[in-house]
């Protein structure tokens, strides 16, 4: 599975045979960083001397996927994931940008933190880090954070986000939408309605009267959610909703939409096939935030994706120690691992279904959370279109593959999936970033740091 | 059968199993001797995260009447998040070669990780875990009622023996949505059943219950005048419920009393033959008055002597396999020759 560095360093890649967007079979030339042909056949007499030539073999050609939503864990706790594994198991999800949540140790409250996270990112050379900087200081929901420092630092925040916790007080919340206006900024809000949710394990409802297990209602989300986008209107500000779960939200996110209202919403792999009866065997792999709804709900979140209510889907990638999760029920932490399974989740749940196409993943998965996040013109471009021209972000997709998840053998750091011991549709074969590969043959490229120059 | 975790774990002919056995085993509690040699050798650690005095005394005094050893682990104290974790006890106690856990925790969830998280090879008896289960209490509440509504309790321990609860009525009254005894009750009472009606406020019914198998009233009065339960148990209720730090369930415990506690005019309505039902510790005077607790309708007290005979017949069936109900009979007697030696 190994490549000689040689490989690594070819100036172009020719990806024979594969389908762009689940379309037509073409030749794709990755040349100089961008995408430099696309054609049904490219004629061998046009293949340039040095382009080493991957076998395409009908696999699915996509723009690299964006993450709206990763939680890197450095700096602070670097025991479950580190800068440099978190984005190493991204690109081998097919990833080629992630933002990175704010809630480390120290928060990224500050430019010099925003910068940190950045600049670490920027040398481990898996994929693009965009850390998202903390609305409140200290996530503490009082008082507003540098939010004009960190737009402005080296690592150009867009995204800001007390993810985690949710901006309860409705004053900092409007003021929060307010002034992010002044540099196109973006709040991404965690709802979840605090006093609804003291003490909260699980979805409220069949499962967890049963089970003994203190309710997370629907409405301590959905009424943060409503109140968020008429202040969003009221200030006409742009709102983004994280990892929305309940039928109840993709309703109001609609509604909002309907009426002209610039919100955006992300569902995360895990909302899109598991449900709260999960939690019967009190297995804390299956303990999130927010947690796991009913069938009801993950219907309606499948719905609200392919209808195009739901913008986006983010992993909220969360890895977690072992002895966080080893443990009674209520004890352990929240969050599932994501990145290396998001793909595959996808793919099981709206494109085998006939939901959506794979120009309509590139879309939620690509273009929309760039877009979104404001990463999508400039030098460092993603979530562009599939077109000559264009950044060569690209991963190439195997859906004729299967493979059975196996949290150990991943990349990330923490074991915590919760597909552990499940066959997925799906496999990621490569991934190139601006034209280098980080991913050959399912595999990462560990000499990706060596290379680091094609930006 | 291997662990005791959910009451809802058990088939009707399990249950009426345990229960057969409970009254063998109360049987030969009347004796001089109450000494069984059944589980001579075997160890039984009762591994306590939360306070509970009266089901470890309970526990500990059944592993005694058969002959086993038992060891007390009182983790008291510790929170879910502070002190040893649950695991390293685990291993700790699989290490000292403990054939059962008895195990009290304030998470939900907590014995099912003991049993199935591969830390320990002992049986598993659930005593009680956060608001979800406690099933040895529902099987001492169903033995109570086979006994008197059943049976005929004057004609001893064994009267009722075969016998489910067919067609009664028990009325279950109070905190339900933070009672593993309501859960766990409607779980067993139902699966022999009997007919069951939860009364509470509304505020202490959970979200969810509308699959349960059973009817939820809030109105106390007319489930006594048109139910005619012939079974009401009384759940404790907690007095910082009602504080807003508590989470604000009712507004005092004058107003809670006045709709929801069994007091001497409710018990005057009630048909002569119900008895009156309470998993201790009460509150007298919150959710049952002295009239009530000491009523000879109470069989308050009896409870506590079952529960006994109940984890008898738990830890026999769990630590000798014979959980299935065609198996031969319980080897009840004292009077062999190692025992009389051993009491010698």
């Amino acid at each position: 599975m190994s490549h000689a560095p040689t490989s690594t360093q070819a100036a172009s890649y020719l990806l024979r045979g594969v389908r762009p967007l689940g379309g037509e079979r073409a030749d794709v030339l990755l040349r100089d960083g961008v995408i430099a042909r696309i054609e049904p056949q490219l004629p061998e007499a046009e293949v340039p001397q040095d382009a080493v030539v991957v076998d395409g073999a009908d696999r699915v050609a996509l723009p690299g996927l964006v993450d709206l939503h990763t939680h890197l864990r450095e700096p602070g706790r670097e025991d479950t994931e580190t800068i440099e594994s978190g984005t190493r198991a991204a690109a081998v999800g097919g990833f080629t940008a992630v933002h990175a949540m704010a809630n480390t140790t120290p928060v990224a409250d500050t430019a010099g933190v925003v910068e940190q996270v950045w600049r670490i990112g920027r040398d481990a050379g898996w994929v693009d880090v965009h850390p998202v900087g903390a609305v409140s200081v200290g996530l503490a929901g009082e008082q507003l954070a540098e939010l004009g420092a960190m737009a402005q630092s080296a690592a150009r925040v867009r995204v800001f986000s007390d993810d985690g916790k949710c901006v309860w007080d409705p004053v900092l919340m409007r003021r929060a939408l307010e002034y992010v206006k002044a540099f196109d900024g973006v709040i991404a809000q965690h709802a979840q309605e605090p006093r609804l949710t003291e003490g909260a394990q699980m979805n409220e409802g069949i499962v967890s009267a049963e089970l003994g297990l203190a309710g997370w209602p629907a409405v301590a989300e959905e009424a943060i959610i409503a109140r968020d986008v008429l202040l969003a209107e009221h200030v006409g500000s742009r709102l983004h909703v994280c990892h929305l779960s309940t039928a109840g939200s993709v309703e109001i996110i609609r509604w909002a939409k309907g009426r002209g209202i610039d919100v955006t919403a992300e569902v995360t792999p895990h909302h899109l096939v598991l449900t709260d009866e999960e939690a019967r065997g009190y297995d804390p792999t299956f303990k999130v935030n927010p947690p796991l709804r009913t069938q009801a709900d993950v219907d309606a979140v499948r719905e609200g994706l392919a209808d195009g209510t739901i913008d986006i889907v983010a992993t909220d990638h969360a890895p977690h120690a072992r002895e966080d999760k080893d443990c009674e029920w209520a004890a352990a932490a929240f969050g599932m691992t994501g990145l290396e399974t998001a793909l595959s989740v996808v793919q099981a749940t709206m494109v085998d279904t006939g939901r959506l196409t794979w120009a309509d993943v590139a879309r939620v998965m690509s273009a929309n959370p760039a877009r979104i996040g404001r990463i999508d013109t400039g030098e460092l471009a993603q979530g562009r279109p599939f077109a000559v021209g264009e950044p060569a972000n690209v991963v190439l997709v195997d859906p004729a593959a299967r493979r059975v998840v196996d949290g150990r053998a991943q990349e990330t750091a923490s074991a915590n999936t919760p597909f552990a011991g499940r066959e997925l549709p799906g496999r990621v074969v490569a991934t190139f970033l601006r034209g280098r590969p980080t991913v050959l043959d399912g595999a990462p490229v560990r000499d990706v740091a060596t290379v680091g120059g094609a930006r | 059968m291997k662990h005791l975790l959910s009451a809802a774990d058990l088939t009707r002919a399990e249950a009426v199993h345990v229960l057969d056995t409970a009254a063998e085993m109360a049987a030969t509690q009347s004796r001089e001797i109450k000494k069984l040699p059944t589980l001579r050798g075997r160890t039984v650690v009762n591994l306590f995260f939360e306070d509970s005095t009266r089901t470890r005394i309970s526990f500990e005094t059944a592993a005694k009447r058969l002959s086993a050893d038992v060891i007390n682990f009182s983790a008291k104290g510790s929170s879910v998040s502070k002190g040893e974790s649950l695991k390293d006890t685990a291993l700790t106690l699989q290490a000292m070669g403990a054939d059962a856990v008895v195990v009290r925790h304030q998470a939900s969830g907590a014995p099912h990780l003991l049993a199935r998280a591969g830390w320990l090879d002992a049986a598993v008896v659930n005593a009680g875990d956060g608001t979800h289960q406690h099933p040895t209490q529902a099987l001492l509440d169903a033995f109570t009622l086979r006994r008197h509504l059943a049976g005929d309790p004057a004609l001893g321990a064994t009267s009722g023996v075969g016998a489910d609860l067919d067609g009664l009525h028990v009325a279950i009254v109070g905190d339900v949505l933070h009672s593993r005894v309501a859960r766990s009750n409607v779980a067993l009472l139902t699966t022999l059943g009997a007919h069951v009606t939860l009364v509470a406020p509304p505020t202490l019914v959970p979200v969810g219950v509308e699959t349960w198998p059973c009817e939820v009233s809030y109105d106390l009065d007319a489930t006594l005048a048109d139910g005619k339960p012939d079974a009401v148990m009384m759940l404790r209720v907690q007095r910082e419920r009602m504080s807003s730090a508590g989470g604000g369930f009712f507004p005092s415990p004058l107003e809670y009393s006045r709709a929801y506690g069994l007091d001497a005019r409710r018990l005057a309505v009630l048909p002569e033959h119900t008895i009156v039902m309470h998993p201790g510790p009460m509150n007298r005077g919150l959710e049952i008055s002295a009239e009530a607790a000491d009523s000879p309708r109470a069989v308050i007290v009896e409870q506590v002597a079952n529960g006994v005979a109940v984890r008898m017949a738990v830890l026999y069936l769990l630590l000798t396999g014979q959980h299935d109900p065609q198996s031969a009979r319980v080897p009840t007697t004292t009077t062999t020759h190692r025992t009389e030696e051993a009491h010698a």
